[in-house]
């Protein structure tokens, strides 16, 4: 098992190194600094000295990858762009944002903000679509079966953006239940997230429920099934007892991926309802073009993810006795 | 001299190619039975042909939105070199021309005869007054529009339904009598059969789903032409146009993205498979590390990019059009990259399965070449997969478009989409009286969208699937079920 765990740490560096050079490649190689400079500055009126003050306050000013004008090795290799920007990300130093702030402790302040809403949505979500899957289960073959999954269609097809938008206008504005955004710390914060919340558990819920209603059906065609059955349990015993408990193993195992990536917060939930999370810090860095923080949002992306994946192979040796891992 | 230039942007290339590929495709089908078979279940399904209508209804519109051209400008001296207009126009816009011609000063409510907001009017008598100003075009033809109105709104929604109905019944008739001369029966008959459900296909479903089109199309257009029935927008643009014009972006990003990205996911997914070894580390840590990029991030960076390159190099773009086209092209390929390592991991996996199979390994033992054993044994038992995910990936890709725009990586803001659309709209909200017609309209042509859309894509999975039936759970598939599509991904996170 811990020699498991290392052989798939050791695996994600690789990884990680891949991610790492694909954005540096696309950050300094497809499109220069100087064009960036000039972009920031406007395309007309910018003097080359303006394009250098540019550069070397964000430190683009040095040669991207080896810098023979330095003395000594380590320099050579250490005082460029790549070494500066890209490397020193391992070390989670992200050097400072645009706004001279920096960015490394502007993601560590904002994961908070971001986890209170994605941790709710994610649990409140779970509960709730697990209800409602195994509710459209029991009925299976039935109109109600059919009809759920023809609102659950619907209700896929239906564009994020429309949930919150029609959420804040019915809720906030008409109801003036809650208030349409903002967000404090502390007890207050409960009246700012219970919208999100609610919007981002209702706008999953067709997908979800469609998903693991399949699960469902799936279990209980099987024989265990049947032969508890044959006992004369009666069907919500069965399904509760039984179905439930074996269809969890894909349903929890599925959601472990996504487990990390509730520090991340999400992009257009936040943004909509002012939530100082990192979803909105990223909404408003590829806003204003911030391309350092941009980057950074990548690495760390990434990182979230490769745990991701390492927490699913785990939580599947956990949940299902059944699968070794060698 | 011709009296216009024709304008092939490089989205319309594509939607061309795809177009001769899906004909060839129909073509060598319909030669093969077996290739036919599982077709035929698509089209005995209820719900997959109902959503197959309204998708062809929006697709010819779309298609009629990718032949573009550049009018002429005014009559000049016969030996003057032709200038043509900086705007690219393209079939659908002619046909739309009331819509697209008649644009008021700014936001009109649906089927107002007056602008949104009150303006200074000067009287005959020389004193001024704040009211709501008519409307120059919309429902410009009443005299009195407070008395004659309502009479008018009904006498053209009458008239719009009776032409629905009529051209309706007219379709009805020559679809019986079509399967009345093919089953060599009565017409009486062929209807009864109808709508009995005693036919293969579901025609009564399809009748039914067009019904209810030509009678929203015909009132639509029986006062599209007087009123702007969906409103004006900030700029007086009629909202029905904009959404309309909308379709076309939204069937490009959702089918140019996965034209793109096939020739990539389906070549590395089966060579992974098939040769192993090295190769398959390769492309397996490919995939792996674009797809632990958070599929948003990793467009909005690439966009970003596209951008810096677009502003920096203006001479590449002659007209604004071809500006927006491109960065659309783009954001299609991004999206592509985002979005083919699921398939390509499909595939992949399906191959090494299919490498260890009888006939396979009989053709290595004869000889057959791996170019020749990958194209004729193991690329035609995969592509069921291949269109299973195409499908599949459509609806998400829609829904992601508009996501994009929010965020401000999407098409480009000059480009009309469901995005800039809804984006455009959004902070109206506030406004008092609220504007929400134009919200209300992306909305709803986006559900129509995406809808039809999921509906058909179900249908053809429940067709093509041989594992729909027997679907046993692995981790594997686990994971790719959880993981979901690229698109639907990228929605996701969002």
């Amino acid at each position: 098992m811990i020699a498991y765990i290392v052989r798939r740490t050791l695996y994600a560096i690789p990884i990680l190194i891949g991610v790492n050079l694909f954005t540096f490649a696309l950050f300094f190689w497809v499109n220069t600094p100087d064009d960036m400079a000039r972009m920031h500055l406007g395309l007309k009126r910018v003097t080359p000295e303006a394009i250098a003050k540019w550069k070397q306050e964000r430190g683009y000013d040095k040669p991207l990858l080896f810098n023979s004008g330095a003395p000594g090795a380590t320099e050579k290799l250490g005082d460029t762009i790549f070494f500066e920007k890209s490397i020193r990300m391992f070390v989670f130093d992200f050097g400072a944002a645009d706004d001279g702030r920096d960015i490394g402790r502007e993601i560590k302040a904002r994961m908070l903000p971001s986890l209170a809403l994605a941790l709710p949505v994610f649990v409140v979500g779970l509960l709730v679509h697990i209800t409602f899957a195994l509710l459209v289960a029991f009925f299976r073959a039935t109109y109600i079966d059919f009809w759920g999954v023809v609102l659950c269609v619907a209700m896929m097809s239906i564009s994020s953006m429309f949930y919150i938008i029609g959420g804040q206008y019915l809720i906030s504005k008409l109801w003036h239940l809650v208030p349409i955004s903002g967000f404090q710390g502390g007890v207050d914060s409960a009246k700012f997230l219970a919208l999100p919340v609610i919007i981002g558990v209702i706008g999953s819920l067709g997908a979800a429920t469609r998903l693991y209603r399949t699960f469902f059906l799936e279990e209980i065609n099987k024989d265990y099934v049947r032969t508890a059955r044959a006992k004369g349990l009666s069907e919500v015993t069965v399904l509760f007892k039984h179905v439930l408990k074996n269809a969890m193993i894909p349903i929890l195992t599925g959601a472990v991926v996504a487990i990390p990536f509730l520090f991340m917060g999400s992009l257009i939930t936040e943004s909509f309802f002012g939530i100082p999370g990192l979803g909105s810090y990223t909404v408003d860095a590829i806003r204003s073009q911030d391309f350092a923080v941009v980057r950074s949002m990548v690495f760390i992306g990434s990182f979230l993810y490769i745990v991701g994946l390492l927490l699913t192979d785990l939580s599947y040796t956990l949940v299902d006795p059944r699968i070794r891992l060698g | 001299m011709m009296p216009f230039l024709p304008v092939v942007l490089f989205t319309d290339w594509l939607v061309y190619l795809l177009v001769a590929v899906i004909a060839a495709v129909a073509w060598h089908v319909r030669r093969h039975e077996h290739l036919v078979a599982p077709w035929r279940r698509v089209v005995r399904s209820k719900s997959g042909m109902v959503g197959l209508v309204v998708l062809a209804v929006l697709v010819v519109i779309g298609l009629l939105d990718s032949l573009h051209y550049r009018p002429r400008l005014g009559v000049q001296q016969a030996d003057a070199k032709a200038a043509y207009a900086v705007d690219v126009l393209s079939v659908f816009d002619v046909l739309s021309e009331p819509l697209r011609a008649r644009r008021e000063k700014t936001y009109s409510a649906p089927l107002a005869t007056e602008l949104y907001a009150k303006e200074t009017i000067e009287l005959s008598d020389g004193g001024q007054a704040r009211e709501y100003p008519r409307l120059q075009y919309g429902g410009a033809h009443l005299q009195n529009p407070q008395e004659d109105f309502v009479a008018d709104v009904a006498k053209h929604a009458l008239t719009g339904v009776a032409s629905g109905l009529f051209g309706w019944l007219a379709l009805t008739i020559v679809l019986c009598a079509s399967l009345a001369h093919r089953h060599q029966t009565r017409v009486g008959e062929s209807w009864r059969r109808i709508w009995c459900g005693e036919t293969e296909v579901p025609w009564a479903a399809i009748l039914l789903t067009s019904l209810a089109i030509l009678l929203i199309a015909g009132p639509a257009i029986a006062l599209g032409v007087k009123y702007h029935i969906l409103g004006t927008d900030k700029v007086g643009q009629d909202v029905l146009y904009l959404a309309l014009k909308s379709i076309r972006t939204g069937l490009v990003i959702g089918t140019l993205t996965t034209l793109v990205m096939l020739p990539f996911a389906i070549a590395l997914g089966i060579m992974a498979g098939y040769f192993g070894g090295w190769i398959d580390d390769i492309i397996q840590y490919l995939y792996t590390t674009l797809n632990s990029i958070p599929g948003v991030l990793l467009i909005a960076a690439a966009v970003l990019m596209t951008q810096v390159y677009i502003d920096t190099h203006p001479e590449m773009f002659t007209t604004t059009a071809q500006r927006a086209d491109f960065r659309l092209l783009f954001l299609c390929i991004i999206l592509g990259v985002t979005s083919w390592t699921s398939l390509c991991r499909l595939l992949r996996g399906e191959t090494l399965k299919l490498k260890e199979l009888e006939y396979i390994q009989a053709a290595h033992a004869f000889g057959v070449r791996h170019l020749r054993i990958v194209t004729r044994h193991v690329l035609p038992n995969v592509m069921h997969i291949v269109l299973i995910s195409v499908v599949m990936e459509f609806s998400g890709l829609v829904l992601a478009e508009a996501v994009l725009s929010y965020v401000g990586v999407g098409v480009d803001p000059s480009m009309i989409s469901f995005g800039t659309m809804i984006n455009n709209a959004r902070l109206e909200m506030a406004r008092e009286p609220m504007v929400w017609w134009s919200l209300a309209a992306a909305f709803i042509f986006m559900f129509a969208l995406v809808l039809s859309a999921n509906l058909f894509a179900d249908a053809v999975r429940d067709a093509f699937d041989p594992r729909i039936r027997s679907r046993t759970l692995t981790p594997a598939r686990l994971r790719e079920l959880a993981a979901g599509s690229g698109g639907r991904g990228a929605e996701r996170a969002a």
